[in-house]
């Protein structure tokens, strides 16, 4: 390939410029130099390599092997034993946390092999617009054993006996929920797709209607012929044109090789699939309110029961599920309710897609056995926090969840152990936070959404979510009292005792967990009218360290209204009383000397 | 064509089987490459729509017949995006990250015409698929 | 001004469209859809057309549009500037963002433009998480916008 017998492979990314590897680099091409070695031996900056927590980050190739915290000194020992001895430098291989074995083949780390795709498997393989690729990749196979080699009885003992639960939120049993809808009576049943992802932060269900379309077609038609439906509906955002686009496509295909329609696969059974807008409504993800929306009418729940299953869309039994559930069901059928079982935890068997988001390196969806842990999700598979800032906490089950902490980071995830540590699974959104996020501004900014979103129907949910977002913005702008966050808390427990639906049960989750474990953060803003991470700007305070500081006008350079003072290479003063608290002084210092208590 | 038995359902699988068996494997006898471009909403909103098209010129600029460039969905590495992944028959799929129109053509001239990996560009995927 | 926003030939298209249907029950979202794809917007003559051609109460109708935020009842002006609010977005500091925005134009979420040139908007999520904070003008997305960026974004689409 080229001249050079070893490649040395240097990671320039962010995270590890940032641990010093452009040092690193110069040294390696010095000594390489010096030693004689610089016409076969060719150093290489690279690109992340996604494990930034373990940097600077080596690797040699052909050898393939893995060096981890490669200091700038450690280029001469690397060099002189590996290069020129061929052996290698056993301190700084990568040792796995666990079984404290040196790894050298970073194929064979622990982080990369997190991951196991049962809903995302095509997505990112296959054409979507292609129906044959589907095919090529066991695609429509499992509709076909079930409808001719299994009876709909049998179709449902096999995902009950897989342990598949809801992917929506909810965790109901799916098995249950196509058992309940089948026996109940009626000629005439639906089944219905959720795909009105409508948790800020999440994005998997419109991965998979682009990625692979077709898994949810063939599901939804097996769940048809479980449950004994006809007609299916996917309720689908508007705001997602493309998975629309290609989800249409892919039903025309499916029509055309008679996947669906009359007599599918030879036998009695016919199905098809049509689709509804959604018109961004977060509260139609509740599966009552979903229906009155697929009805055309506004999309407000009812109450339960009747549920669904038993009396649902047009008063008839309907069953819901979601999109990413509805993705694991073919693989299943294929590879046995066994091989599903074995996947995950006691109670929440195989895998789960999170979308990891926030202050976290390798921002992207991810799917991951239940049980994995938040911290191997976060570390190992995310890369580490964003731009080596320390973790605060991470954010799962969206507006209806609530926050995580450094001690709760080992818990397995699974919907048990996450409600647990007050939290839930919803939907899947993971948002990391760190040091710079305000908690009480978080809890706000989850309180107005949920606000925005709540229907109107009943009023401790309409009402009570105004109020509990008053009261955030008043203690937000340093004008809260501690009655405020007594009355905050009562009014949290009233709501999520009186609510209808599950919007306004869990609307107050986010308050709650964020007083739970930032307690001192809630008591800084109302006491000390001060917010430690000076995201709330009427409360922030920014001052120079005379210590610190060294004068080089950096800050006052870049103060949009001119408050800081100084002379050059003379300690600078903010006047607090034009200070507008932008921080861009605080982001420009390289010297840490502006700080913000 | 309508499949009206599992057994059609087979036939059809391994005809399709043949153009999808290089995308796992790198298995195949013949010459044909594959690019493929993610093409969800995060992809194109990175500008996977330019990096498809200066492939899809590249590819027609060098006279390449033997290229495929295949539209696939999102494999969720969103801190890479837009991304290509190149198939070669007899060699382990490789995955590139964060490829605009000018990287895009970067690789159909060195990589495809002259074998050369970009190597500061790959990208690490290994999971394993069900 | 209505009437040149509204033509006829536009309401003789959603009558065809709502006559395709065999039934019509269960089909205003659908039918709404269409309007607003045809209006750009849902005014109260539209919606009450709506009403009429599918025989049911205009209040039901209205009931309906604003309930879902999808819809809208006013006229949009000529790009609509969307800052993504969802949280990814929001912990990398899209309300920044948009205050900035909001300071420029000089409106407030939801409302255009004095010169009819620009509709502010907060949208939930847009899925390039990757790319956060995003703002979308139109269709494209800018991704990793910083407060300082918004003056070129916004000058981009004045001339």
């Amino acid at each position: 390939m080229s001249k050079f017998r070893t490649n040395i492979l240097i990671c320039g990314g962010t995270g590890c410029i940032a641990s010093d590897s452009d040092k690193v680099i110069k040294n390696f091409n010095l000594i390489l130099k010096a030693r004689g070695y610089d016409e076969e031996v060719q150093v290489i900056k690279t690109g992340c390599f996604g494990f930034c927590e373990q940097g600077p980050i080596v690797k040699i190739e052909p050898d393939n092997v893995f060096y981890v915290r490669v200091q700038p000194k450690d280029a001469a020992e690397i060099v002189d034993e590996h290069i020129i001895k061929g052996r290698k430098v056993e301190r700084l291989l990568y040792e796995e946390p666990r079984k404290h074995e040196k790894i050298e083949q970073h194929k064979n780390m622990l982080f990369y092999k997190k991951q196991l795709r049962i809903a995302l498997r095509n997505c990112g393989l296959i054409n979507p617009e292609d129906i044959y690729e589907y095919i090529a990749f066991n695609g429509y196979d499992a509709l076909g054993r079930s409808l001719t080699k299994m009876t709909p009885d049998e179709v449902i003992e096999t995902i009950k006996k897989s342990g598949l639960r809801g992917r929506g939120g909810g965790g109901f049993p799916t098995g249950l929920k196509w058992e309940y809808t089948r026996k109940s009576e009626g000629t005439i049943k639906y089944i219905i797709c959720n795909a009105d992802e409508g948790d800020p932060g999440a994005f998997m269900d419109r991965s998979i209607l682009e990625g692979d379309p077709h898994s949810v077609i063939e599901a939804m038609t097996i769940g048809g012929y479980a449950i004994g439906a006809n007609e299916g509906i996917v309720y689908i955002r508007a705001e997602y044109p493309l998975a629309i686009e290609r989800l249409t496509i892919a039903i025309n295909q499916a029509r055309d090789l008679g996947l669906l329609g009359k007599n599918i696969f030879g036998t009695d059974f016919r199905f098809d699939i049509t689709l509804k807008y959604g018109a961004g409504a977060f509260v139609c993800g509740e599966e009552t309110a979903l229906i009155n929306s697929v009805e055309g009418k506004r999309g407000e729940p009812s109450n339960k029961p009747p549920y669904p299953a038993q009396e649902g869309y047009w008063d008839r039994p309907t069953c819901v599920n979601n999109v990413e559930t509805f993705a694991n069901i073919p693989s299943i059928i294929l590879k046995g309710s066994d091989w599903f079982s074995s996947i995950g935890t006691e109670k929440s068997k195989g895998t789960k897609v999170f979308a990891l988001a926030g202050k976290v390196n390798n921002v992207g969806l991810v799917e991951v056995p239940m049980g994995t842990t938040l911290r191997e999700i976060i570390y190992d598979i995310g890369g580490g926090i964003f731009n080596n800032h320390k973790f605060k906490a991470v954010q799962t089950g969206g507006p209806s969840g609530g926050v995580i902490t450094e001690e709760h980071l080992d818990t397995p995830i699974d919907y048990e152990h996450l409600i647990e540590v007050g939290s839930m699974m919803g939907s899947g959104g993971m948002i990391v936070m760190d040091e710079t996020n305000c908690m009480v501004n978080i809890a706000k900014f989850y309180l107005e959404f949920t606000m925005d979103e709540s229907c109107g129907r009943c009023t401790p949910c309409r009402v009570g979510t105004k109020r509990m977002h008053e009261f955030l913005e008043k203690i937000t702008s340093g004008k809260g009292t501690m009655e405020d966050l007594d009355a905050l808390k009562q009014l949290s427990y009233m709501i999520k005792d009186g609510s209808l639906c599950g919007l306004g049960q869990t609307a107050p989750n986010p308050v709650l967990s964020t007083m739970k474990y930032f307690w001192d953060e809630y008591i800084a803003h109302v006491k000390d009218k001060h917010c430690p991470t000076g995201e709330c700007t009427h409360l922030a305070k920014y001052s120079i360290d005379p210590d610190k500081c060294v004068g080089c006008t950096a800050c006052a350079k870049v103060c949009p209204v001119d408050c800081i003072s100084g002379e050059v290479k003379r300690t600078h003063v903010i006047d607090q009383s034009r200070c507008i608290k932008c921080g861009a002084c605080f982001d420009t210092c390289k010297f840490s000397a502006v700080i913000k208590p | 064509m309508q499949i009206k038995s599992i057994e059609e359902l087979k036939k059809i699988r391994e005809k399709s089987l043949k153009k999808v068996n290089l995308r796992e494997h790198g298995e195949e006898s013949g010459d044909q490459i594959e690019v493929l471009v993610g093409m969800a909403t995060c992809g194109i909103a990175s500008g996977a729509r330019e990096t498809l098209s200066a492939i899809v010129d590249q590819v027609s600029k060098e006279n390449l017949e033997n290229v495929k460039i295949i539209p696939v969905g999102c494999i969720g590495y969103c801190h890479s995006e837009p991304i290509v992944q190149l198939n070669i028959p007899g060699q382990n799929p490789i995955l590139y990250g964060k490829v605009d129109g000018e990287k895009g053509r970067e690789i159909v001239k060195k990589h495809i015409k002259g074998g050369e990996p970009l190597k500061e560009s790959i990208i690490d995927a290994s999971f394993d698929r069900a | 001004m209505m009437a040149n926003d509204l033509p006829k030939e536009k309401f003789d298209a959603l009558e065809k469209y709502i006559d395709s249907f065999q039934s019509t029950k269960g089909t205003l979202i659908e039918v709404l859809h269409k309007a607003q794809d045809l209006f750009g917007y849902l005014p109260r003559d539209v919606q009450l057309f709506v009403a009429r051609k599918l025989g049911i109460p205009g209040a039901e109708v209205f009931g309906v549009v604003s309930f879902y935020s999808y819809f809208t009842t006013k006229p949009e002006g000529k790009h609509s500037i969307s800052v993504c609010m969802g949280t990814a977005c929001f912990v990398k500091g899209a309300d920044k963002i948009l205050d900035q925005l909001k300071e420029k134009l000089e409106i407030v979420s939801g409302e255009t433009t004095k010169d009819d040139l620009f509709t502010l908007k907060e949208v939930r999520c847009i899925g390039a998480c990757g790319l956060a904070p995003v703002v979308m003008v139109d269709g494209k997305v800018y991704g990793r916008v910083k407060t300082d960026d918004i003056d070129t974004i916004i000058d981009t689409y004045r001339k």
